[in-house]
């Protein structure tokens, strides 16, 4: 690592990667603006968390493995995501526990993988950022970032800096959208349940934009908000402090500008 | 208790639909979460107390023959009785042999989950021994033929007005123009019937938070008052209790108190901690005549060699409950059987079987909600998924979940095959929602869609535009 250029590599999520890339070149733009050299690895694809919640180790592991593979040597992993982030962060030492070739990998990839909020504040010390939001945000703790991997004022800090922008509080930001992964899918009325609920204190919260830091949340709010036919936009948080958020949000119309790319 | 675990969704189903159910469930959210927030606020050790209670029970679990042995000779020495039941079964016959040597026929019952584990008022009803339930949650729950709802408020799925119901339905005395609409005049029916009940038993069994090695006794916390009457009128006295209830010394319970009553309600004590050791001795003004506890295994010293060992550190205090969005949801009777909420999530499947309640470890977000309020620090997320893998190695996963999950790992594990269906994905997905950026239909996501939209790909996969940037770059 040169000291003032650390390698990064960007862990592009699968949701991100699928669904809305320019969270991507969001969480590069801000990578390069932190002083950071971004490469993405082409061999990488998910996380393994959908085995890895399934009970599923065998596969867990060779995905795991992977993305050992395929991001060893960079100084810095980083995703745009707190659930992946946290996957590799607490998660993969544990599925290597026992394992004297990837246990010692997966610590170390463990050791210099982050959240990118947290990345850019605790180690780049980034505290202000230069973008413009005119609006009213509020802010969704995704689970796994908040406690998994301690990120909560991140987000917020970076935020407060962007010319603009309110940030809003909604009750209870710290409690889970529901999501779940493919608990939303195998659990469908007790995920609307929660989710009904997080609406709720979303649209109670008064602000014009829904923000969080991980897809699989945000897509889930965003259905359930355009379900009921509530005007709040959603978007990720990278978007924001990229500068990047003038393109549709997330689950909005054709027809407007192209997402960057 | 007959399980209905087997049929969780359709309880959950059930359960979200519940009017009442949804008004009752609210209060869970408000109450307990504030209330031990603010405790916990006031309180700058509480951390490091979360810590030294987690060591006192880790310490305790890792000696556990020890210190259940030097239990027993303490109970002995002070003229009690422990009892060894390796299942719920032994315990239910030696609670209604030592019913039957007292010529019982009523019995009163402090609040027990063991209790509600082996099902022992059925069993004493069956044999002719009418058992009382004295706490008031599990008096009500009584009179309705229903298991409790959560572990320390078992009427928590109740509101006044079906409690009140409830009381002119069974106390067929009360006057009609009796007011009954504010929860002290609930409280006052129910204590004016139980006085009564408190003297006419010949039985007490109540249950234990604790059980001290060092002095042989049993510890209830408690906030009613009625398991002091319950456990010192009668002439026997039955303590119900799990193997995993024993600490070493007071010293530790007074550690372990000071978490618990926080954690459960944000009280900084319960209202009554009573220890009891032994029978009456000569001189005492009052007391039983005989001290029993009957010591329940049920599969908890297998538990103890298994990935699941950290859940008997467990005290009961609700918490994990109390901040779980799945238990807000659906309440503690769609688990299905005696203990719901995370915890219930983990001990049930292996009490009843994970072929019974395979349903539970499954049903969580993973939002870890419940491990960061645990006074006892058990990983609650990392039990269910371990209840996961266990289920995938049996094939106790759904076929259909089984193979799809295969097949997205086999494409997962093939980046450049993988790039290829995700970027038709794209296409198709943002093809089908048209100029709308979202779908409200989709085949084969009903799951998804019957609750909310799905959200449209921008049409390209971010790794296509990237390698797309870089030729451009590069060129």
């Amino acid at each position: 690592m040169t000291a003032d250029r650390p390698r990064v590599g960007l862990f592009v999520t699968c949701l991100v990667d699928l669904f809305r890339p320019s969270v991507g070149f969001a969480a590069v733009a801000l990578l390069e603006r932190a002083g950071c050299a971004v490469e993405v690895p082409a061999a990488q694809t998910c996380c393994g968390q959908p085995a890895y919640n399934s009970g599923d180790r065998a596969d867990a592991r060779a995905i795991a493995r992977q993305v050992l593979d395929a991001f060893e040597g960079y100084d810095y992993v980083v995703a745009p995501s707190g659930s992946c982030a946290g996957m590799l962060r607490e998660h993969y030492p544990r599925l290597f526990a026992e394992d004297p070739v990837d246990g010692p990998r997966a610590r170390a990839l463990a050791e210099r993988t982050y959240e990118l909020t947290s990345f850019l504040t605790d180690v780049r010390g980034v505290t202000e950022i230069e973008a413009r939001f005119d609006g009213s945000v509020t802010y969704h703790d995704s689970c796994s970032g908040l406690r998994e991997l301690g990120v909560r004022e991140q987000p917020r800090t970076l935020l407060a800096s962007v010319a603009g922008l309110t940030l809003t509080e909604m009750a209870e930001a710290d409690v889970c959208c529901g999501f779940g992964g493919t608990f939303c899918v195998k659990y469908p009325e007790i995920s609307d349940t929660i989710v009904s609920e997080k609406a709720s204190r979303i649209e109670a919260s008064g602000a014009g934009t829904l923000l969080a830091g991980d897809m699989g949340c945000l897509m889930n709010m965003a259905g359930k908000l355009q379900r009921r036919g509530a005007k709040v936009r959603v978007r990720h948080v990278a978007e924001v402090l990229a500068g990047m958020a003038d393109g549709p949000a997330i689950g909005e119309g054709a027809g407007e500008r192209p997402a960057e790319g | 208790m007959e399980s209905t675990a087997r049929a969780f969704k359709d309880n959950a189903r059930a359960a979200v639909a519940d009017p009442q159910l949804r008004r009752a469930l609210g209060h869970v959210k408000v109450g307990f979460i504030e209330k031990r927030a603010k405790a916990a606020a006031r309180l700058p050790e509480f951390e490091a107390l979360r810590d030294a209670a987690r060591d006192i029970k880790d310490h305790t679990l890792a000696h556990l023959d020890l210190y259940l042995e030097r239990y027993e000779a303490r109970v002995k020495a002070c003229g009690g009785e422990v009892h060894w039941c390796r299942d719920a079964a032994a315990a239910r016959d030696t609670v209604l042999a030592i019913c039957r040597r007292a010529g019982a026929r009523t019995v009163t019952k402090g609040k027990s989950m063991i209790g509600e584990e082996i099902g022992i008022n059925d069993h004493l009803e069956a044999n002719g021994i009418t058992p009382v339930e004295t706490d008031l949650g599990e008096y009500i729950i009584q009179l309705r033929h229903e298991p409790p709802s959560h572990i320390i408020a078992p009427a928590v799925h109740l509101t006044k007005d079906l409690i009140e119901a409830d009381f002119r339905a069974h106390h067929g005395w009360l006057p009609a123009q009796r007011s009954l609409s504010e929860a002290r005049e609930l409280v006052d029916e129910a204590r004016t019937v139980l006085r009564d009940r408190f003297l006419a038993a010949d039985v007490g069994i109540t249950g234990a938070n604790f059980l001290v090695a060092e002095t042989g006794s049993s510890i209830i916390v408690t906030n009613e008052g009625n398991g002091d009457l319950t456990q010192a009128l009668p002439r026997v006295h039955i303590v119900l209790a799990s193997l995993e209830k024993a600490v070493p010394t007071l010293e530790d319970v007074s550690t372990i108190l000071r978490v618990l009553a926080r954690s459960a309600t944000g009280q900084e004590f319960s209202t009554y901690t009573t220890v009891s050791t032994g029978p009456r001795r000569p001189g005492d003004a009052d007391g039983p005549e005989e001290y029993h506890v009957v010591l329940l295994d049920n599969g908890r010293s297998e538990m103890l060699g298994s990935e699941f060992r950290d859940a008997l550190r467990c005290i009961r205090c609700g918490a994990c409950m109390n901040h779980c969005p799945v238990y807000h949801a659906i309440g503690g009777h769609a688990y299905g059987w005696v203990y719901p909420g995370p915890i219930g999530s983990v001990l049930t499947p292996w009490l009843i079987g994970v072929e019974e309640a395979g349903n539970l470890p499954n049903a969580s977000t993973f939002c870890g909600r419940c491990e960061a309020v645990c006074p006892m620090r058990i990983p609650l997320p990392r039990m269910l998924r371990h209840w996961r893998e266990r289920e995938f190695e049996r094939h106790l996963t759904p076929a259909k979940a089984r193979w799809g999950l295969k097949l997205w790992a086999a494409l997962a594990r093939r980046p450049a095959a993988y790039r290829r269906v995700t970027a038709v994905q794209a296409r198709l997905l943002k093809a089908w929602a048209g100029r709308r950026g979202r779908v409200s239909r989709m085949p084969l996501a009903g799951g998804w869609t019957a609750h909310r939209d799905l959200p449209a790909p921008q049409g390209r996969t971010f790794h296509e535009l990237w390698a797309a940037r870089r030729r451009g770059v590069a060129s």
